[in-house]
């Protein structure tokens, strides 16, 4: 749908620097994010490393990879949800809006995040929404308590937003007296999204939105969620589902062994000429609609990362130049990318 | 869609035969009703359908693991004889099952060796876990390190390769995939299909593969069946549940 437009060959510029779209300011700039988890033994694991992205208002950016990238703390570092061991680095920001203060969510203390963050400036929709709802409680209760505590309201106005928010995610209000365990998967989903957008946040946070759901359900419910970025709202959506991320992202950030190794602008990625980097295009490749061949070998341990490129022992294309570490340049972090058929010119190899 | 049109050789059985099986949970309102299917030996049948439309509970009834109200379960010829642990051996371990969810399918105080080794465990044959898991643990790509941690160190993916080892630890001539691959990427996904598929070509079993995934099912099985043209709840038999659990607007056969 929204892959109609440019294929321009060697791709507008992508930016692994903050600042996605030149025009407009970003909502949210990452920097050089990396966590870091201490654990027993002296082990320590490198679940993020050095991650930049921006994600600019009306955008929708698609966090990919397989499961243990890091996808999923990188999200829970955006919510300042990260356990006690954790150790972080670099910046967050959320810039500036309506009235709201820039901050690192990084370094902001938990009372902040937890009165002024979290449904306020930044929207979750979780990965599993019957866990993250209250089995004890009716969706109506929960919605209004949601309510009151993030827009202050009072009695029939009260009851009257609640109807209005479950409406925006397309919940029917005749089951608002329903429990959780009585919800369809969608209608689960729906609620769980209908509570992230309550605080109207700039930014929302889409967790594996779409895991255990059917097709028709993912596609529905990531459509619905694309929809919640026309009045200037952002999407980040994590997803290990590369159909769901081809069907509404403006951008894919791929991530492998804690690293972005390419971010693209999803036309391109999905398209003409595909991935530039060998993990993306071998995890595109992994699709039942193309080879439906799996890339050899397993990602490696968080806690023991390889000291040049991660992916290089499943890599086709590496060679002894692969045992440094490559850089992120223009969107990509790879010493041999797959050159697009039609370029002319085969990068330079030492 | 029923059992009628499949004739297998005489000497060859079908690896499952389901005739007129209705089951469900609430009285009154059963998810199945009067469903036949059969899988032939070294078949490999994908079970279409949407969440909600009962397809992991007929799975979950060719395994033995769900009894159902009515109708017949036959695996390799053999009606079956009880349900869950009253199962007789040979028929309880006919079906290796890999279920959507490795998290809640797998006992969190194991590691994955004893994870992979557990059938082997409950049927007496314990002296044959280093051996068998060893070479299925390799099959599915767990390193000895890996097998020595419990399921919250490892990833949804190592865990569920995992899971796959021990559904085929006993050799089963029929394995039941229930949405197997739902949670993982799509590199996990084919590397399992590849093993599932590694092992039914040496040892010719059959498959169940039940999913919502269209194209994931085509590719992967001789032939696609859907659970709605398979007596799941229908104009016939329409009930209240089966109608609640179908999301509304949802078309009936999928994408
Ligand atoms: S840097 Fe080398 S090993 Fe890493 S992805 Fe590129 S070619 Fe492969």
């Amino acid at each position: 749908m929204n892959q109609a437009q440019t294929t321009t060959a060697p791709g507008p510029k992508t930016a692994t620097e903050p600042g996605p779209a030149p025009s407009a300011e970003p909502l949210l700039s990452v920097t050089g994010l990396t966590v870091r988890f201490r654990m027993r033994a002296g082990r320590q694991v490198a679940a993020v490393t050095d991650v930049s992205f921006g994600l600019a208002p009306g955008e929708c950016l698609a966090l990919v990879g397989e499961s243990g990238c890091g996808k999923s703390v990188l999200a829970s570092a955006l919510l300042g949800l990260l356990p006690g061991n954790a150790r972080t680095d670099g910046s967050a920001l959320l810039h500036a809006r309506g009235g709201q203060p820039r901050l690192d969510l990084l370094t902001a203390d938990e009372p902040t995040l937890a009165r002024t963050v979290r449904g306020r400036r930044v929207g979750l929709v979780p990965q599993s929404p019957a866990g993250h709802l209250t089995p004890v409680r009716t969706v109506r209760a929960q919605l209004t308590e949601t309510v009151r505590e993030l827009r202050g309201l009072r009695g029939p106005e009260l009851a009257a937003a609640t109807v209005a928010a479950a409406e925006r995610a397309a919940f029917p209000a005749d089951h608002l007296d329903r429990y959780p365990h009585e919800l369809s998967g969608g209608l689960a989903q729906r609620a769980a999204t209908a509570l992230a957008l309550v605080g109207d946040a700039p930014v929302l946070l889409a967790d594996e939105p779409t895991t255990g759901l059917d097709r028709a359900l993912v596609d529905r419910t990531v459509d619905e969620l694309r929809g919640h970025t026309a009045d200037g709202r952002g999407l980040l959506i994590i997803t290990h589902d590369l159909a769901a991320a081809e069907r509404i992202a403006d951008r894919v950030a791929v991530m492998y062994a804690g690293r972005l190794v390419e971010l693209a602008p999803a036309a391109r990625f999905f398209g003409t000429p595909g991935p530039r980097h060998p993990y993306a295009r071998g995890l595109l490749e992994a699709l039942p609609e193309r080879a439906f061949t799996p890339i050899p070998g397993m990602p490696p341990e968080l806690d023991a990362l390889p000291a040049g490129c991660a992916f290089a022992p499943r890599c086709p294309r590496a060679d002894e130049r692969c045992a440094t570490r490559p850089e992120p340049d223009d969107g990509l972090a790879c010493h041999h990318p797959l050159v697009p058929a039609g370029t002319a010119s085969e990068e330079t190899h030492a | 869609m029923s059992a009628a049109g499949n004739t297998p050789g005489a000497c060859d059985p079908p690896a499952l035969r389901l005739s007129g099986i209705t089951a469900g949970y609430e009285r009154r309102s059963p998810v199945l009703r009067d469903v036949s299917l059969t899988v032939r030996k070294g078949e490999a049948v994908g079970l279409l359908g949407p969440s909600g439309c009962g397809k992991s509970t007929l799975a979950r009834v060719a395994a033995l693991l769900h009894r159902p109200w009515a109708g017949t379960v036959h695996l390799a010829g053999q009606p079956a004889r009880g349900w869950r642990y009253r199962a007789p051996r040979a028929q309880r371990t006919f079906a290796g099952v890999v279920f959507q969810q490795p998290r809640t399918a797998a006992d969190p105080r194991l590691t994955l060796h004893a994870l992979i080794a557990e059938p082997l465990r409950a049927t007496g044959r314990a002296v044959e876990a280093t051996d068998r898991v060893g070479r299925l643990a390799d099959a599915v790509g767990l390193g000895p390190e890996l097998l020595t941690r419990r399921p919250h160190e490892v990833s949804d993916g190592q865990l569920q390769r995992a899971c796959v080892a021990r559904a085929l630890v006993l050799d089963p001539g029929l394995l039941v995939c229930d949405e197997m691959t739902a949670m993982l990427d799509a590199s996990t996904t084919a590397a399992l299909v590849t093993v599932v598929e590694d092992y039914r070509a040496r040892t010719g079993a059959a498959l169940l593969a039940v999913g919502h995934d269209r194209t994931l099912l085509e590719r992967w099985c001789d032939r696609t069946v859907e659970a709605a043209g398979l007596g799941a709840p229908d104009e016939r038999s329409r009930t209240p549940r089966a109608r609640e659990t179908t999301p509304a607007g949802t078309p009936a056969s999928g994408t």
